[in-house]
């Protein structure tokens, strides 16, 4: 069973794709570039869809996921934290 | 497995073109219009009315894209007849002469010096004469490169990048290759991706006029925005989806553009594409208005990848919805053609699915209904650049 997907080898993020991912518990990510597995320690409930950080992020930090720069955060992301509108922030506009 | 031999049963109009529909259209020109149009609909089984609220003292490129896409919409192939009404005779006219070209019967109805009444009564006797006329036209066999086959996503979320997204850019990736005519858009919603986009045109004079269009496009949103456009662009569904960024929405919208295809050409907002390949459409990223405007500029199917579930349809231009969000397939599944969240759990492959695509996508050009269709969503919106005088 797949619970994050990760584009690209590059990316600081993963999307959660099942439904009721809860705090504290162990997730397996496919990375989609080279088939590879990773594992995660989800550190909050999570949704469907929404992201968890793949390694710690610093504040100002640039996202990456497809390989390229998403925005940055505006607060440390902590490894299997979820990374959303509450601590990450475009550069545009 | 879609080839240079496939086929599909189209309607070949007058002027060669090829559409999947055999619409008769009741087209108002003017808001004022609508009502009567409405009741012609009503009288006659099998017209169809597009109303919309606009035509009224528009004036300069405004009122030029308000013509080229009424215009556009009776002219589309999956319309077999169009009946005109407008407050003002004249104006009529020139939709209908902008129609005629086609070859396709068209006639115009002017409501002043007639009143409602008379207006239906002679509008309904003509859409009755349609309707029998097109209820005999017979469906031929055509080759796929005879299709024009657009794309635009909705309410996405991150499983629209990673799933249904590139689902749309294999099919695409399999049909340009055929000789298909295809096209993209969603201008703002590049922001992030644009260098990608611009990589991928075929010349750098394509490559001018796209980033000509984009920068446009980015002083709009400088000059009128009062935030970073949050809830916007992102729309509050996109970031319940868990997009969290433009940047981010925009990385998986180009997915749709597959991994091949080249850029070939640069498009107005409703304009007809010149020939085979992808084009792309400078327009808005609101799903109602870019597939008015795609059917305005003739395309005849419309590939729709949801996330959080968008029920858009349109009156002409038949939209297929996929999703891979397995929430959305399951809670919504009255609006989803095609599922395909089974890509993210690694029991499909994007090849597999974007054959499932072709394959839906083949059905519904030889008479399928999609859910949309079926549930009624005509939602007919057209684009406005500014203020009426």
């Amino acid at each position: 069973m797949i619970q994050i997907l990760v584009h690209d080898k590059k990316d600081t993020v993963g999307v959660i794709v099942i439904e009721g991912v809860k705090a504290g518990q162990e997730l397996t990510g496919w990375v989609m570039e080279d088939d590879s597995t990773i594992k995660v320690k989800a550190l909050n409930d999570v949704p469907i869809g929404h992201k968890v950080a793949l390694k710690d992020i610093g504040n100002g930090e640039t996202v990456i996921k497809y390989g390229f720069d998403i925005g940055k955060a505006v607060a440390p992301i902590k490894k299997g934290e979820h990374a959303h509108v509450h601590n990450m922030k475009t550069k545009r506009w | 497995m879609i080839n240079s031999k496939t086929t599909f049963q189209g309607y070949r109009r007058e002027n060669g073109r090829v559409g999947i529909r055999n619409h008769v259209l009741i087209l108002p020109v003017d808001d004022l219009s609508n009502a009567a149009a409405e009741a012609v609909a009503n009288n006659v089984k099998g017209a169809l009315a597009i109303p919309h609220p606009y035509g009224r003292l528009q004036f300069g490129a405004d009122l030029d894209l308000h013509f080229r896409t009424l215009i556009g919409a009776g002219s589309n192939p999956n319309v077999a007849a169009v009946v005109v009404i407008c407050i003002e005779e004249q104006w009529a006219k020139r939709v209908v002469d902008g129609i005629a070209k086609t070859g396709k019967p068209v006639t115009g109805f002017g409501i002043e010096l007639h009143g409602d009444h008379n207006t239906i009564l002679r509008a309904s006797k003509v859409a009755k004469e349609y309707v029998q006329w097109a209820s005999e036209l017979q469906r031929v066999e055509c080759p796929v490169r005879d299709l024009w086959v657009s794309c635009k996503c909705g309410e996405s979320d991150t499983t629209s990048g990673c799933g249904s997204n590139p689902t749309v850019g294999n099919a695409f990736d399999k049909l340009e290759p055929l000789g298909v005519t295809l096209c993209f858009g969603e201008t703002t919603e590049i922001t992030g991706g644009e260098n990608i986009v611009s990589d991928r045109c075929a010349t750098p004079q394509v490559r001018e006029k796209w980033m000509q269009m984009f920068n446009r496009y980015q002083e709009v949103i400088d000059r009128h925005k009062t935030s970073d456009l949050m809830d916007s662009q992102p729309t509050k569904g996109n970031i319940a989806g868990g997009l969290t960024t433009i940047e981010e929405k925009a990385l998986g919208n180009i997915q749709k553009i597959g991994k091949k295809c080249k850029v070939i050409g640069v498009l107005d907002k409703a304009e007809s594409p010149t020939g085979p390949g992808l084009w792309f459409m400078d327009s808005s990223s609101a799903a109602a208005e870019m597939v008015t405007l795609l059917a305005a500029a003739g395309y005849a199917v419309h590939f729709f990848p949801t996330g959080q579930g968008n029920v858009i349809g349109n009156p002409i231009l038949p939209v297929i919805k996929l999703t891979a969000n397995p929430r959305t397939a399951r809670t919504m599944s009255e609006h989803v053609d095609l599922d395909v969240s089974g890509l993210l759990q690694r029991q499909k492959t994007m090849d597999q699915c974007g054959d499932e695509l072709l394959e839906v996508m083949l059905r519904t050009c030889n008479g399928r209904l999609t859910c949309a269709e079926a549930l009624g969503h005509r939602e007919f919106v057209l684009t406005r650049l500014y203020e009426s005088a």
